[in-house]
Formats: C-alpha cells, structure tokens, sequence
C-alpha cells in the first residue's frame, strides 16, 4: 500500500474513534453523554410537580416554552439521590422513532471532552453504552434511553388504544381541542 | 454536529378551563366536559353506600333515571393526602362525579403539551397532557380517566339491585291482577 494512502486510512480511523462527550458529576463520580445527545446545561428553576406513578421522575421544569421531565438517575447510578444540584444537564432521549429532552440534575460543572470509546461488552449494566479513559479515570459512557423511564416500558396491554392521547405518537395526539 | 431539538409539541387553540384545587394540587378540566358543578353534600345526600373490592376511591353512587353515577374521590385517585372533596363536578358522558376541593378560576388555555414520554404508568390514563399558566405546569386531566372499564364493571358487580319505583310497581301489580289466558 502506498504510504500516502497509509496515512490518509489512519487519519480517518483515528477521527472515527475520537468523539465528543459531556462529562457530568454525580457525588464524587463522573459520567459521560454523547455530545450530541445533549441541548444544554441550565441552573436549577422550579421543579413542578405533579401526581405520577413513574419512578425516578421528580416533576418538571419549564424551559423554552417546553416543558421537560426531571429524571433523577443519581439514585441507579451511585446508590442515593442528591440533596444538593447545580445545574440541570437537558439531554436528548429516544423513544422510538421520537426524541424528547429530559432533564438530569448533575452537582458540578459539566465539561465538554474529545475522547476514545472503548464498547461496551455483554456483561455491562444496559446503562452503560461505552467507556472511555480521561484524566485517569475510565468513566462510564451512560445510555439514557436505558437509565431513564419511557413509555416503551409500559405494562403489556395497559394502555387502551382506543383512548385519544394514550399512543405512543401522543405528541402529535394532544390537541386542545376548543 | 449536534442533534436536532425534538418537535415543539402542543397545538395553538383556545380551550376553556376549569382550574380546580384536590388539596394542595392544581389541576385543569375542560370546562365542555363538566355537565354539573354541585356542592358535595348535595349530591351525596341522595346517595347509596357502595364497597368495591380494590376501588377504595369509590364509596358511593347515585342514581339518577336510568343511570348510575360513582362518587370518585380525587384523592383517592391520585394518591393525595387529602379528605374528601367538597364540591362534585359531574362529568358528561361518563358515569363520574368527581369529588375536589375547590375551584380556583376559569380560565383559556392556549397550548396543550402532550405528557413527556418519561411518564409511562397510569398518569398516562390520567391526563391529557400538560399546559403552562402564569409560569406554572398544571395537568389537564382526562374526564374518562378516573374510572377504567374494568373498574365500572367490578362497581356494576357491587352495586345493589334497584328498587322498583312505584310507577313500576303499580304496572307490575296491575300485570298480576289481569285475568291470565290458558
């Protein structure tokens, strides 16, 4: 093979595996998200709560005219809920064919990093999509559609197709109807 | 690159609405499905103990013609800490009397945010979705949520057989004494 074309292979693998991630603090613990799962990092605003059923989800906040889940994944990640936060890291959630943001409360800064993945292997928490090695630590690369609740994990049969709103496409299904 | 933000969900139409108080909680009604506002006592004046198994929200019905309503306790339904309710909204076309404590205003809402996708168990029947108010989230509930299908059938189940009224029993009476053909 030609040393030119060599060369230009390396290159294109090593941009292959270099990705960006949000690295965010949980306690004493750090994780990371895909850069390009997350919208931004905001201060704490009133959480606005409401009757639900759904574990790990606090209320929500407001934020753009929309209105976003709070997702507490501290208590699955290491083991207690944060008595204290400092920001809110909203990130992007895939259910399906559709993403909504969500909001997970974080207790420091959140950094924005270029680093390697290494996959993640059969015997991983379904939490952990990837690793990557930075500053000495290997951190776990988190997978939120398997840390946070959703609708694809309802109960078989309990939601009645037959009620408007109650599909999976219910977004587009709740209108206010005059 | 970054993902695209998710679709801005809701819609813009003018809604009429009821806001209205279970304890602490705010919630929201369209006003078009409140057939009835009626003071607690009044309505359940006129009716009848009931006891369904594992419907602890339901403990009396009224019966009004050829219908039967249940006294839904809001409460009880959405697991909150609170008495029973002093105001009944009667709920068109369903067979609810909902029991709250107070109605806070009437008011438009403007834009109806379907629940996130994050909350996937019974609030999902609840609801209809979410608005924004004054800065505030208030959920919209779904008039037909409070009491499932299997539920008015385990209630049908429990509730007593009806007494005959006196028109009816005049005709039965009148049916016994008409001379029988052999």
């Amino acid at each position: 093979m030609e040393p030119k074309r060599q060369a230009k292979r390396m290159t294109a693998s090593t941009e292959l595996e270099l990705k960006s991630f949000v690295l965010l603090r949980l306690g004493e613990r750090r994780f990371a998200v895909a850069a390009d799962h997350t919208a931004e990092l905001v201060s704490p605003s009133r959480v606005f709560s409401f009757p639900h059923r759904t574990p790990g989800i606090e209320g929500v906040i407001l934020r753009r005219g929309r209105i976003v889940p709070v997702c507490d994944v501290a208590e699955k990640l290491i083991g207690t809920r944060l008595t204290t936060r400092r920001f809110y890291l909203i990130a992007l959630r895939r259910y399906g064919r559709r993403t909504e943001w969500v909001a997970i409360p974080v207790t420091g800064e959140c950094e924005l990093i270029n680093a390697e993945l290494t996959e993640a292997s059969a015997s991983d928490e379904p939490h952990v999509a990837a690793w990557l090695s930075h500053g000495g630590d290997v951190i776990e690369v988190l997978n939120l559609d398997a840390l946070t609740p959703g609708l694809e994990n309802l109960t078989v049969g309990y939601v009645a197709p037959s009620q408007p709103g109650s599909q999976t496409d219910c977004g587009h299904g709740a209108e206010a109807r005059p | 690159m970054p993902s695209p933000a998710p679709e801005k969900p809701g819609t813009l139409h003018a809604e009429q609405i009821i806001l209205f108080r279970i304890g602490q909680q705010l919630f929201a009604l369209s006003s078009s499905s409140v057939q009835e506002v009626r003071g607690a006592d009044s309505l359940s004046g006129g009716a009848s103990e009931i006891t369904a198994p594992g419907i602890n929200k339901v403990r009396q019905f009224v019966r009004r013609g050829p219908n039967t309503l249940f006294l839904v306790s809001g409460a009880g339904h959405f697991g909150l800490p609170t008495p029973q309710g002093i105001l009944a909204f009667v709920l068109r076309n369903t067979r609810t009397a909902l029991l709250v404590d107070g109605i806070e205003r009437m008011t438009t809402m403007t834009r109806l945010q379907a629940l996130p996708l994050s909350f996937c168990h019974e609030e999902r029947q609840w609801y209809r979705g979410l608005t924004a108010l004054d800065q505030t989230v208030v959920p919209v509930v779904r008039p037909e949520g409070f009491l499932s299908d299997e539920e008015l059938m385990a209630l049908d189940r429990a509730l007593p057989p009806r007494e005959p009224s006196c028109e009816e029993t005049e005709e039965e009476l009148e049916a016994e004494d008409r001379p029988t053909r052999t």
